[in-house]
């Protein structure tokens, strides 16, 4: 192997004149795709309360409430989600659905439990 | 007497030195970021992050000794100060020139480095102790190559005075032969301040930081500025003896070609950064008596041929 | 006579990202002794596992580690799978692999800029981790999430791979493996890389085997041994690739063998993606897995994986028993060690890509010191334990510590 001296020297040169990978975000911020997992989305008229999604949670951190005769409504523990997407996917009427919201902190711990 | 006063204290002495140190730190972050395709600090960042510095609480050990603890980051930055004093910047004569002050420059430019040495070894924890013992070897490494080379120019102009040097070099060209001893300048000046490839005494992944690890707080922020004031002292030096043109009769012009030069020491210091890995210890001892110390013994030798030849 | 002084790399040390304890004694610069003690980062994963359903433990083994979480829950669901007696559809396989594949791109890319960052190269870290933003991007692309994937059920995948999302794949890898040439061109030419990793860390062909070192590792030593070549799973008997080995037997070979794995991970991608068959994603698998036991193996980045599975035909397995490749090559770090310097401590750990949320496992040793019928303890009983033996040993009293909660 021939060894020289300095070798990123080129890459490192013309680094100075490219634009940088970084951005400073939060000022910046940087394109995600739509499939990001992030805050899941509730579609209150598909929903039948059959609690499987709150079942099959690894996170236990659904709750779904009956308010009226056939009307549902549902809380999510953002704290305790660890966005897997099972809900999405266990639900038998496609009530779920993934959204690309993921700036979810806050400073206030009660906030994280949000009604969707 | 005010005129001294206001020479040593504002400028170009102390908080010009400050201004300028904080100003170099910013342009040598900056730089090798962009080097690494990255974003780098904002312009105020080094001002921060000495204030920040000063703000958080100060802890010394139970088995530290303190008022040596306390003194050690104040000499760095005193020596260096002094030092800074004793080197012409814009024009042929520094604040004070006297038969003899370039090695006193040099040697005002050992304190700091045997203040962190002293630090280490008071701080009494076994990181320190390590990075004690490392200093001090490197210290053996780069000192005499260092020397050697700043004073070859010296021993072409027949003397040991920047006033002298300067006047000698006059408007000639025949500052074009040092290049060599400028190469290895250069690279002992890495070497004392103590960055990549050289920053074995402080290096992070390995004995945490080194002789700083018990240093918190305000004593660590004068640390911090007593290395980014021995930058500019150590370009400032290297600039007045391997760069002596640029001293005539325009003071603004001269102040301008003052900082063109030592904006390109630091950018040959941070691309000297961006380049390379860290040298172990021993690789660092062989390298520097092995190549550095040869190419500054042939440059002095040159320059006794050339000196007898004209 | 030097001294000896005995330095503490970790638990927390700027060169570990994990916790694990190195207790180095030095005299002067060369290592005379090292003691290696892990277990910081113990979270009861596999007592976890038996107290919920199998659907669960997927995503709960999915997160034992953040860079090779798709080895641990690949790996769990073979064993099941092994169990139940079930053949997933061919289209899961494959679909499996790309995202092993994927996997191992993006943890060797980790391990080559934390390497430059440990001998202070961190030039070569910045670019290297700015390259492997390509794979992340493709990889939340395809399954919405850059780490943790949960791609996987038990009987295939959930996730498919469209038309569009294979043209992304490949032109991600061209530009993957344009940039891994450079990295290979810098890490067999530039000086100071080189002078830094080479002869340090040396351990023999003999000396590995005996000591086990599985994964990269081993394979620079000359072991010849990759999961995926002797024990196929998952797709891999489609695919044609090389098993890489060096007989540098050193870090610098280390470095070698997991860049040129790289290049293989791309043409393995590649063939998989021209070869990608139409059928279904999963099958029915019933939620009570029968009873049985399975060992089930996978090459993840780091070495060999093995997982035991003890089942007892109810919904919720009945043993986990998960062993990591850094269990088996963290036995290796001592005698790597033996008469080096101080300043390679950090790059010989680091060089067998450490990973000790995987590794820390209970172990069960002997108890004597409670009775034999007695050999459970409450929660209550093993703080005031441990209370006592600080106090008896360490001389420390933590009886003032507060409880949390109940």
């Amino acid at each position: 192997m021939s060894k020289k001296l300095g070798k990123v020297f080129v890459e490192a040169v013309t680094s100075l004149f490219k634009k940088p990978a970084t951005s400073g975000y939060p000022f910046e911020k940087r394109e995600i795709h739509k499939s990001y997992n992030g805050k899941i989305a509730f579609e209150q008229p598909k929903c039948i309360g059959c609690q499987i999604c709150v079942k099959n949670c690894p996170a236990k951190a659904l709750i779904v409430a009956k308010v009226q005769d056939k009307v549902f409504e549902m809380t999510i523990s953002l704290a305790k989600c660890i966005f897997c997407g099972q809900c999405v996917v266990s639900c038998p009427k496609k009530a779920l659905s993934t959204t690309s919201d993921f700036e979810l902190a806050q400073s206030d711990k009660n906030k994280l439990t949000v009604k969707l | 007497m005010t005129a001294a006063l206001i020479n040593v204290l504002i400028f170009p002495g102390l908080l010009f030195l400050f201004v300028l140190s904080l100003i170099g730190e910013y342009y040598d972050r900056k730089l090798y970021a962009r080097m690494q395709n990255r974003m780098g600090p904002p312009w105020f960042q080094p001002v921060a992050d000495f204030i920040k510095l000063l703000s958080k609480e100060l802890i010394i050990p139970a088995n530290a000794d303190a008022r040596i603890f306390k003194v050690l980051p104040l000499v760095a930055c005193i020596s260096t100060i002094v030092a800074y004093l004793y080197i012409p910047l814009f024009s042929n004569n520094s604040l004070l020139p006297f038969n003899g002050d370039i090695i006193f420059v040099l040697y005002m430019l050992t304190l700091p480095t045997l203040s962190y040495a002293l630090a280490g070894w008071y701080s009494r924890s076994p990181y320190s102790l390590v990075g004690t013992m490392r200093v001090l070897t490197q210290l053996f490494a780069y000192e005499v190559p260092l020397f050697m080379a700043v004073l070859a120019p010296a021993i072409l102009a027949s003397s040991w005075s920047f006033q002298e040097v300067i006047s000698f070099y006059g408007n000639s060209w025949l500052w074009l032969v040092n290049i060599p001893a400028f190469a290895v300048a250069i690279v002992t000046l890495q070497g004392k301040l103590e960055k990549v490839p050289f920053d074995i005494p402080e290096a992070e992944t390995e004995i945490v930081a080194g002789v700083f690890t018990e240093y918190t707080g305000p004593l660590y922020a004068y640390f911090r500025l007593a290395m980014n004031m021995q930058t500019i002292v150590g370009a400032s030096l290297v600039a007045a003896v391997f760069f002596p043109f640029g001293f005539g009769t325009c003071v603004l012009l001269n102040f301008v070609i003052y900082l063109l030069k030592i904006a390109f020491i630091i950018f040959l210091l941070a691309l000297m950064r961006t380049l390379f890995a860290r040298l172990r210890i021993d690789q660092m001892l062989v390298f520097c008596w092995k190549y550095l110390a040869p190419v500054a013994l042939l440059q002095i030798t040159i320059n006794i041929i050339i000196k007898a030849w004209f | 006579m030097t001294k000896r002084i005995v330095i503490p790399v970790g638990p927390q040390h700027p060169a570990l990202k994990e916790p694990a304890s190195f207790d180095v004694t030095l005299q002067g610069e060369r290592v005379a002794d090292i003691l290696v003690k892990v277990g910081y980062n113990h979270r009861g994963i596999e007592k976890g596992c038996e107290g919920r359903p199998y659907l669960h433990c997927v995503y709960l083994l999915e997160r034992v580690c953040g860079i090779c979480s798709h080895s641990h829950s690949t790996c769990f669901i073979q064993a099941v799978e092994e169990v139940a007696n079930v053949k997933i559809p061919e289209r899961a396989a494959y679909i499996r692999s790309i995202f092993g594949e994927l996997e191992r791109i993006h943890s060797h890319l980790l391990w080559l800029g934390v390497a430059a960052h440990e001998i202070g190269f961190d030039t070569l870290l910045m670019y290297s981790w700015r390259d492997r933003e390509v794979v992340m991007d493709l990889l939340a692309l395809l399954a919405g999430n850059r780490v943790n994937y949960a791609v996987n059920v038990i009987g295939g995948v959930r996730k498919d791979i469209t038309e569009e999302e294979k043209e992304q794949i490949l032109k991600a890898v061209d530009i993957l493996e344009e940039r891994t040439k450079y990295y290979i061109q810098v890490a067999t030419e530039e000086v100071s890389f080189i002078e830094r990793l080479s002869k340090v860390g040396y351990i023999s062909y003999e000396d590995a085997l005996r000591l086990g070192a599985v994964g990269p590792t081993g394979r620079a030593s000359g072991i010849k041994r990759d999961v995926r070549k002797d024990d196929p799973y998952a797709a891999y008997e489609e695919v044609e690739f090389n098993v890489i080995t060096d007989d540098h037997c050193d870090v610098y070979g280390r470095a070698v063998v997991r860049v040129k794995e790289l290049m293989e991970a791309y043409s393995i991608i590649r063939q998989l993606i021209k070869k990608l068959p139409q059928t279904a994603l999963a099958v029915n698998v019933p939620k009570n897995i029968p009873a049985g036991e399975a060992v089930a193996r996978y090459e993840a980045p780091r070495g060999e994986d093995i997982h035991y599975l003890k089942s007892n035909g109810t919904d919720k397995p009945d043993r986990v028993k998960l062993r990591a490749p850094t269990l088996a090559n963290v036995q290796s770090v001592a005698k790597m060690l033996e008469n080096g310097n101080f300043a390679d401590v950090p790059i010989v750990i680091a060089a067998i890509d450490p990973c000790f949320s995987c590794t820390d496992r209970m172990i069960v040793a002997s108890n004597d010191l409670l009775s034999a019928k007695e050999n459970r303890m409450t929660w209550k009983q093993l703080r005031e334990f441990s209370i006592d033996w600080y106090k008896k040993n360490k001389g420390v009293d933590f009886s003032k510590i507060k409880k949390l909660g109940k």
